[in-house]
């Protein structure tokens, strides 16, 4: 929003016709107040903004005080404050606000009055599109007849079914004519989920838009990124990330703009330590093995790990990068296919990104394999970096990297690890990590719970 | 004579299997599955119960539903609504327009026998 209040612009004309009317120059007004006249006279004429201290001192001068002087900037101003003073406190105990000192607060400290009138606006603003979207999933009409279609059926072949079950001696003609019924409501049912599955899979914004889409600032450095194939060739030739930066549309100032931009130097650092002509000629005598690559170059493991999932797939193959910090929170995120990895809802502390972290020293190599239908075991190297400069007798704080490369049946012959996506969705039910019981298993885990 | 039920329902096998359970459960079962003549049929008819879908072609059920409890001839008929949608939003506005009864899909059919047994006298 606009810092400008409405009404500020008349100040200036408040404090000349006082002037004129005090019979006061120009000049000899300036002078009093220690501002030069030529000053003074773009204030009159309202093309500088004032407020604060020299506001205090024309007003001093003028004798009037200042909230009569800048009463038309103050008045909107002042109108918010009391708006926000008659919110609803999170914690009823704490001491109300000092509505009869709002003007003072106003006129003595403007920068926090004016902070604490726009934030009041943006969580007004935020409030309107969390209604809005809410709306959307109650009202949006091509989900609610995607559901209704799909509840509709579902109904039809409950009905249906249970007359089959609980009729006894049901006549044949009729037995044929529900069973007929069963059939093509299975197939509408089919058809129908795939076109809900559709729907829900495209998200909001792309089909019926109803404005901007709505991502985290994660989710945008994340498109950034994958946009470009986590690969960024004017870094690979020496080039600036600014300059990178300047042909995306993430807009500077933005918190996705400052972590595509941590992430392109990182990448700049990465790239002039290990220059992509002397990792793939190592990558040509070892093949993409993390360990033995980072030996050759003389380089740390999870560098080499970044490097590798910056090259081209047709010099490299299919390679997948996960980093994680020490809360646990994905940092990082290029998808191997068949391995499904999410930042929404928390990973699995199975995966050895997680693990990797008990042994900081000590990297992992592990055939890990999701229980997901379609997923296919994959080869995953966990390794962990230290994140800023040491410090004495502090801990230190972890990085951690995760590559996933295809799957290479092992020389030792191991089996693949099991691990998780998400628990929610996920069905192994012995599980140490589980946090949250699964949305798959939960009718029978009641039934299974006596067996433990 | 056998009670009579009005289903107002426009997807064709739900209409089928309803009908069979409340006919072998004793009640004279019509149906029909549009919303813009509904009206018609429930004043020619005038149905000892009434089970209206609230979402028809052509024609919301709430809006039937405020025509039925308008007409004084029928306005006093039970109304049994269903619904895809569970939501409050939705059992309010059934609430408010005047029905009897307010059901989920998907229902069993154990459940839409008991709601009808208990809207309508059997005689």
């Amino acid at each position: 929003m606009s810092s400008e209040p409405p009404g500020a612009a008349m100040t200036g004309t408040r404090i000349r016709e006082r002037r004129l009317a005090r019979g006061i120059a120009q000049g000899a007004l300036a002078a009093s107040v220690g501002i030069s006249a030529s000053y003074l006279n773009l204030i009159e004429h309202n093309r500088r903004r004032i407020g604060g201290r020299i506001l205090l001192r024309l007003a001093d001068a003028l004798q009037v005080d200042a909230q009569t002087l800048s009463h038309g900037a103050e008045a909107a101003l002042l109108a918010t404050l009391r708006e926000a003073a008659a919110e609803p406190r999170e914690k009823p105990g704490e001491p109300p606000p000092d509505l009869d000192r709002a003007e003072e607060f106003a006129g003595r400290f403007p920068g926090w009055a004016h902070l604490l009138a726009d934030t009041l606006r943006r969580a007004q603003a935020a409030g309107r599109q969390v209604d809005a979207l809410a709306d959307r999933l109650a009202h949006d009409p091509q989900l609610a007849a995607s559901l209704h279609e799909v509840l509709s059926v579902v109904t039809a072949i409950r009905s249906t079914a249970s007359i089959l079950v609980e009729t006894p001696a049901l006549e044949p003609e009729w037995r044929a004519r529900f069973h007929r019924n069963l059939g093509e409501d299975s197939q509408r049912l089919a058809e129908g989920a795939e076109r809900l599955v559709q729907y829900l899979g495209e998200g909001p914004g792309t089909g019926v838009s109803t404005g901007r889409d709505i991502l985290s600032p994660q989710d945008e450095t994340d498109h950034f990124l994958s946009a470009s194939g986590h690969r960024f060739d004017a870094l690979e030739r020496g080039g600036d990330p600014d300059a990178v930066l300047a042909q995306s549309d993430l807009r500077p100032g933005t918190s996705a703009h400052a972590q595509a931009r941590a992430a392109l130097e990182i990448y700049r650092s990465d790239a002039s330590a290990l220059p992509q002509a002397a990792l793939l000629a190592a990558v040509a005598r070892h093949g993409t093995a993390p360990l033995a690559l980072a030996q050759d170059l003389d380089a740390p493991l999870p560098r080499v790990m970044r490097r590798l999932a910056a090259m081209p797939e047709d010099a490299v193959g299919p390679v997948g990068l996960i980093s994680a910090d020490a809360s646990g929170a994905i940092l990082s995120l290029k998808p191997l296919e068949g391995f499904a990895a999410t930042r929404l809802a928390g990973a699995c502390p199975l995966w050895p990104l997680f693990r990797a972290a008990a042994l900081p020293q000590v990297p992992l190599r592990r055939r890990i394999l999701q229980p997901d239908r379609g997923a296919r075991p994959v080869l995953a190297i966990a390794a962990c970096e230290v994140a800023g400069p040491a410090e004495f007798n502090m801990p230190p704080l972890l990085r951690s990297f995760m590559l996933l490369l295809p799957d290479a049946p092992d020389a030792d012959g191991d089996e693949a690890l099991p691990v998780g996506t998400v628990c929610r969705i996920c069905p192994r039910e012995v599980c140490a990590a589980r946090r949250e019981p699964s949305v798959l298993r939960a009718a029978e885990e009641a039934h299974d719970a006596s067996g433990f | 004579m056998t009670s009579q039920v009005l289903l107002i329902e426009d997807e064709p096998n739900i209409i089928e299997a309803i009908s069979f359970i409340l006919s072998r459960d004793g009640w004279q079962v019509r149906s029909h599955s549009g919303g813009q003549d509904a009206m018609d049929v429930v004043r020619a008819r005038k149905p000892d119960l009434i089970i209206l879908d609230v979402m028809l072609p052509g024609r919301s059920g709430f809006d039937l539903l405020a025509d039925i409890r308008a007409d004084p001839q029928i306005a006093a008929t039970p109304v049994l609504m269903l619904t895809a949608r569970g939501q409050r939003k939705d059992r309010e506005m059934a609430e408010r327009a005047g029905a009897s009864l307010f059901m989920t899909k998907p229902f069993s059919n154990a459940e839409m026998l008991e709601a009808v047994r208990s809207l309508a006298p059997r005689t």
